[in-house]
């Protein structure tokens, strides 16, 4: 994965790319927002991250551009202004994701994995990992061919997870997509239903399906 | 006041300039040196009472009566006018008629038998007591007959027939004053002038009355005027004074001083109780603040001094990578509490000072608590606890969708903690939680139940206000902060958060306006 960190914060930019490199992307960084820009324009690049108070052009000013000019490279905005209609406002200007700081480098590595598979999109009919599959025209969920009813909101909470699979996927995606809420619970209410989830999918099968990731989130993967 | 005092000590300076200049030029001067100072006292003491007479001056009050009396003279002066010039107008008027009446009168003698004729009537007519004035004359201008000398009349007045004012006098008083007289001057047929007028006299002094009146009447509210404003200004003056006073005592920092009231109800007084109130507001909002960063000084400083104890321990203690590894992740899962903790501070300035305003729309309140119901739903179930929602009709309220459903978890996550709490204490019947939406009146009431310890009406204030746990609650974790968001999020949705009693456990109800339900866009 190519990215591009723009970001004025050099201290920040550095940890971001050392972090990136290490987990194999490629990561380039802009200082400014003209210098982002002119990269964002040329480069190619599977996502961008974006500072959003930068020098010479803020960050909602570039992904404006970009898309003004089609350019449609997903783009995950960091910000410290964290509240509810900043989010908004960042979305509105055209970006795919919003992240206030301070984050955690896992979370942010995977948004911005997502941000980066949903380009190629799965968004076949049928979800499949391993034996499981689940329909999302019928909302039938099969495992080895056994139907497993689920309510609608694990059906949906499986539906994102199954959408990217082999990905981490953090608790906040899980409450931002499946219930569209932008805040963080005092508890963890999404291990409870994780937990339900899983014991309707895997109880009873050798292989587990649905991994917990130490200090990140969780995985659906076939690991065979 | 400035002013003087600025120019006071200038002036005293030059004259010491003086004092130098003249005591070297005469050696016995002393005794003027020595009455110089009571003199620039009196010079001083003149000087404020100019300024206190400025300061008079320069009321609104004042300056207001100025403009009344003014506007109020000059209305009085037109209406004197106006009534003078009428009555002016309507003796005229009188002068004329009489005068036209007369003149035809004349005339028509004139017509029967001649300059005879005429001349005979104007003599007899000249012996009535209060006559008016007559004079027939010749083409040439002898007089022929009448009451008025032909030579005392202005120049040219015979040559214009028609009416004239003139100076005239009386055959019979050849050295008295002038008299004005409305003349009409008629030529008859075979060349005689006929002359015939009244005496303006009563005329002008009538208008004289009317003036003299309009001057003394205009000068005696003039004159009432200005001491009224003086009066009045006065009186506001020395209540605004004691305000101003009281005003810098308060900007000195004794925030608990007060406005005087006088009891009157008027502008001033309204004023000053509205100023109170304001400075009721601003010491509980500066009490608040300083609580607030005693508690957040003293908050913030436990999990620090915890995450550095721990960082201390594992640098001392930790001999393998696991254990670093361990000591990295609690320190992180500290950090992460702190930042939270900040969020929500953040969230509740911001909340208080009403800046996500901008964002509202119409929504059911139902949903939202449905969602939260279904959201928090298995986590109660883990907990032993059933979570019921009775939340089917439509609410409609206004805000933000999503700092409503903040308020509503905090209250669901406090009474999951505290309902779990009770559950392992009770006799092991299965308490609930219940969530519901209802309209109640012109308010929609969201409510959290729970059958947990409850809290103390003597403490429903208190645990609304930031970083303030219960001593029962101090063993649970949580920053002190639920209910504080929760309850700044319902003020700034122009509600209120209300802590009830569910005998046993708590009801935390967030009361909100209703709107009306929007009616839905026409499908096109």
């Amino acid at each position: 994965m190519r990215l591009l960190i723009i970001e004025d914060d050099r201290d920040a930019a550095d940890y971001l790319a050392k972090a990136f490199r290490e987990v194999g992307h490629i990561a380039d960084l802009a200082a400014d927002g003209e210098e982002g820009l002119a990269h964002a324009l040329d480069g190619q690049y599977d996502v961008l991250i974006v500072d959003r108070m930068l020098p010479k052009l803020d960050g909602l000013s570039i992904i404006g551009t970009l898309r003004s000019k089609g350019i449609e490279t997903p783009a995950l905005i960091l910000s410290a202004l964290g509240q509810v209609d900043d989010r908004v406002k960042g979305l509105r200007a055209g970006g795919d994701d919003y992240l206030p700081k301070p984050y955690s480098f896992s979370e942010l590595l995977a948004r911005t994995e997502v941000l980066a598979r949903r380009h190629g999109g799965r968004e076949e009919m049928v979800y499949r990992v391993g034996d499981l599959e689940l329909d999302r025209l019928s909302h039938r969920v099969t495992r080895a061919s056994e139907e497993i009813v689920l309510q609608p909101r694990e059906f949906r909470l499986l539906e994102y997870l199954m959408k990217h699979p082999g990905q981490v996927v953090t608790r906040t995606m899980l409450l931002e997509n499946v219930w569209d809420y932008h805040f963080d619970p005092q508890t963890n209410v999404i291990d409870v239903h994780i937990s339900r989830l899983r014991s309707k999918i895997d109880k009873g099968f050798a292989q587990p399906l649905l991994q917990t990731v130490r200090g990140a989130g969780y995985m659906i993967r076939d690991s065979k | 006041m400035t002013a003087n005092d600025a120019i006071l000590p200038r002036e005293s300076e030059a004259s010491a300039g003086q004092r130098l200049d003249r005591a070297r030029a005469h050696e016995d001067a002393r005794s003027q040196i020595a009455a110089r100072p009571p003199q620039s006292w009196f010079a001083r003491k003149g000087g404020e009472r100019m300024a206190a007479l400025g300061k008079l001056l320069r009321t609104t009050a004042f300056k207001l009566t100025l403009v009344y009396l003014t506007v109020f003279a000059l209305f009085a002066a037109f209406l004197l006018a106006y009534f003078a010039w009428n009555t002016r107008r309507l003796i005229t008027e009188q002068i004329t008629e009489t005068v036209d009446a007369e003149v035809q009168g004349l005339s028509e003698q004139y017509r029967l038998g001649g300059i005879r004729r005429i001349a005979f009537a104007i003599e007899g007519r000249t012996r009535r007591p209060g006559s008016s004035l007559y004079l027939l004359t010749t083409a040439a201008g002898e007089d022929v007959a009448g009451n008025v000398n032909v030579r005392s009349l202005a120049i040219g007045i015979l040559d214009h027939p028609g009416w004239a004012e003139t100076v005239y006098r009386r055959v019979d008083e050849q050295d008295a004053p002038e008299h004005h007289a409305l003349v009409r001057v008629d030529q008859l047929p075979g060349g005689f002038y006929l002359l015939v007028g009244r005496d303006l006299e009563e005329r002008e002094r009538l208008f004289d009355v009317v003036l003299a009146a309009g001057r003394w009447s205009v000068a005696i509210v003039v004159v009432l005027g200005i001491a009224g404003g003086f009066f009045v200004a006065r009186r506001v003056l020395t209540r605004v004074d004691a305000m101003t006073e009281t005003a810098r005592t308060i900007m000195h920092g004794d925030l608990h001083e007060r406005l005087p009231v006088a009891g009157t109800g008027d502008e001033l007084d309204r004023l000053a109780v509205n100023l109170n109130a304001m400075l009721e507001r601003i010491e509980a909002l500066m009490h608040g603040l300083k609580e607030v960063s005693d508690n957040i000084a003293h908050d913030l400083k436990t999990p620090l001094t915890r995450l550095r104890n721990r960082s201390e321990e594992a640098l001392r203690a930790a001999g393998n990578e696991t254990q670093y590894r361990a000591a990295l992740e609690s320190t992180i899962e500290e950090s992460d509490a702190l930042i939270r903790t900040f969020n929500a501070l953040l969230m509740i300035a911001r909340a208080e000072s009403g800046q996500a305003r901008d964002d509202m729309t119409a929504f059911d309140a139902a949903e939202i608590v449905r969602g939260i119901g279904d959201l928090y739903e298995p986590l109660a179930d883990d907990k032993g606890l059933t979570l019921k929602v009775e939340a089917t009709a439509p609410t409609w309220v206004r805000g933000n969708r999503e700092l409503i459903s903040l308020a509503l978890s905090n209250l669901v996550d406090n009474a999951i903690k505290y309902g779990a709490a009770a559950v392992a204490g009770a006799n092991g019947q299965p308490a609930a939680i219940l969530l519901k939406a209802a309209e109640q009146g012109d308010r929609i009431v969201l409510s959290v139940a729970d059958g947990g310890p409850g809290i103390a009406p003597s403490d429903r204030g208190r645990v609304l206000e930031r970083f303030v746990r219960l001593e029962q609650s101090r063993s649970e974790p949580g920053s002190g902060l639920g209910l504080s968001l929760a309850a700044a999020i319902a003020h700034l949705h122009g509600g209120e958060l209300i802590l009830e009693d569910n005998h046993p456990g708590l009801v935390g109800v967030i009361a909100l306006p209703r709107v009306a339900v929007p009616v839905p866009a026409p499908v096109a």
